[in-house]
């Protein structure tokens, strides 16, 4: 058999993997997205209770964000994909099913990206909060605003626009972190990746095309949220 | 939860706290190496030496570690015959060393901007006083450019450590049986994922928070000019006069 070349073999062409390549790269994007999002849902939750909590909640909060980012990730993937498969069991055995129920991987490692970056993401609403001038909050109680309208209005448009430059850096972590969900066998771009060099036996070929891959996803969001934080700042006067 | 089983767990995955140190350390210390390098050739002001320590920080920070490792593990495989005729194959054959060579390729990048941000924290008019006083080269490096550079750099060079013991559960995908390989050997046996995820955590925690504090004290012992001086002893023989 001819020895394909490396762009046949990473071509669009009968024998490339290009498109195989393309799809699991939007699933990388996609399951860090959907993780992203959960994340942020968790993390603003978490930063609320750290700011207003009481003793209690505070110190749950604080136990969730230290636990999360002193562990490995690779754990907590660990963690929901065979600890949820057996929960899923013992709720399907309950309901009569029988055997082993495996958890969809996608779900699998949405939620993990999602409860890791959220201890991250928590500290970056934090901080973004506290830069928030105390002045405008106590304007908007004095023209009545309640609390879920000042949220609205003041509160997250500011603490958004504070915390643009930390989403960036957590988002790159997520997108890093996704490649760890290849061990759960969803198929994203690292998955796709061992695949293609299993069947060609040309792992180096394949796992460069990976990281040039990541680098290019990496790099594109990069300058997304510069945008985006030039954007937010439009209006902002800069000293000097 | 069966405390019994946790503790058996806990006896198991505390034998592969050995190699989770061994694989952070042995890495840090070949990564501060090239980072140093990385930092200086970053600071030259020669292009030809700053562009190429430019891309290879970015490159790998760009991509996830998992990858890396797969590159040189799986990927170098490929020029198997090439490496053999090098006499390399018998380090690239090793997950071991396959994995001391992706973190430590992958610490170098994040400390050579750890290290670059500190030799930049260094005062210039320091620098001057120095060169005034007659010293140079080798000497005024020693004297004053590295110890402000480390006191500066050692809150993030202490995160980075947590980072890489965190990091190294990740050989754990290429064989290596280190505490989250035995994790994981121990839940597809067991079933029991949450009790090995405990036990397995607190593991980490507890080797993240020595080396925590063990940062702290080396921080507290580097800034003496921070700290409040010693309460002198009102001298007693005043009374007497």
């Amino acid at each position: 058999m001819q020895e394909l070349s490396y762009f046949e073999l990473i071509g669009f062409g009968p024998n490339g993997w290009g498109w195989a390549l393309l799809t699991a790269a939007g699933m990388t994007i996609a399951v860090a997205f959907c993780g992203f999002l959960i994340g942020s849902v968790i993390g603003t939750l978490v930063a609320w209770a750290k700011i207003g909590g009481n003793l209690v909640i505070r110190g749950i909060a604080d136990g969730y964000t230290t636990v999360l980012r002193g562990i490995p990730d690779l754990l907590v993937i660990y963690l929901f994909y065979f600890g949820g498969s057996a929960a899923l069991g013992a709720i399907g055995s309950l309901f009569g099913a029988e055997g082993f129920i495996g958890v969809p991987a996608f779900a699998t490692g949405a939620i993990a990206i999602g409860i890791v970056s959220g201890a991250y993401q928590a500290e970056v609403f934090r901080g973004a909060y506290q830069v928030v001038s105390r002045g405008e909050i106590e304007a908007a109680r004095s023209v009545g605003m309640h609390r879920g309208l000042m949220f609205r209005r003041i509160i997250a448009p500011q603490v958004l626009r504070y915390a643009i430059p930390g989403l960036g850096n957590t988002w790159q972590l997520v997108l890093k972190e996704s490649a760890l969900i290849s061990v759960t066998g969803l198929v994203e771009l690292l998955r796709q990746s061992h695949i293609a060099a299993g069947s060609t036996r040309r792992p180096f070929d394949f796992y460069i095309t990976a990281a040039i891959l990541y680098l290019i996803i990496t790099w594109a969001s990069t300058y997304l949220f510069q945008r985006a934080e030039s954007h937010s700042m439009r209006g902002m006067r800069r000293a000097a | 939860m069966d405390f019994a089983f946790m503790q058996e767990a806990f006896l198991t995955l505390l034998s592969g706290v050995p190699l989770t140190l061994n694989l952070t350390f042995v890495s840090v210390a070949f990564g501060a190496v090239l980072a140093l390098l990385l930092a200086l050739m970053r600071m030259s002001g020669i292009k030809l030496l700053d562009w190429p320590a430019q891309a290879y920080v970015f490159v790998f920070r760009g991509t996830p570690l998992l990858v890396q490792i797969f590159l040189i593990y799986y990927g170098l495989g490929q020029f198997r015959p090439t490496l053999q005729e090098l006499g390399l194959w018998v380090f690239f054959r090793e997950p071991y060393w396959c994995a001391i060579a992706a973190l430590t390729l992958n610490t170098a990048a994040y400390t050579s901007e750890i290290f670059r941000g500190g030799l930049q924290s260094v005062p210039y008019n320091q620098v001057e006083a120095a060169k005034a006083c007659g010293m140079s080269g080798f000497l005024l490096f020693r004297r004053i450019t590295f110890p402000i550079t480390v006191r500066q750099a050692l809150p993030a060079y202490g995160s980075e450590l947590i980072l890489m013991v965190k990091a190294t559960s990740l050989a754990s995908v290429i064989t290596m049986m280190e505490v989250t390989g035995l994790a994981a050997k121990l839940i597809s046996q067991t079933f029991r994922a949450i009790e090995v995820f405990v036990v397995a955590g607190l593991i980490y925690l507890i080797l993240n928070f020595i080396i925590t504090r063990i940062i702290m004290a080396i921080e507290w012992w580097l800034s003496p000019h921070l700290r409040r001086p010693p309460a002198v002893e009102p001298r007693l023989e005043a009374a007497h006069v």
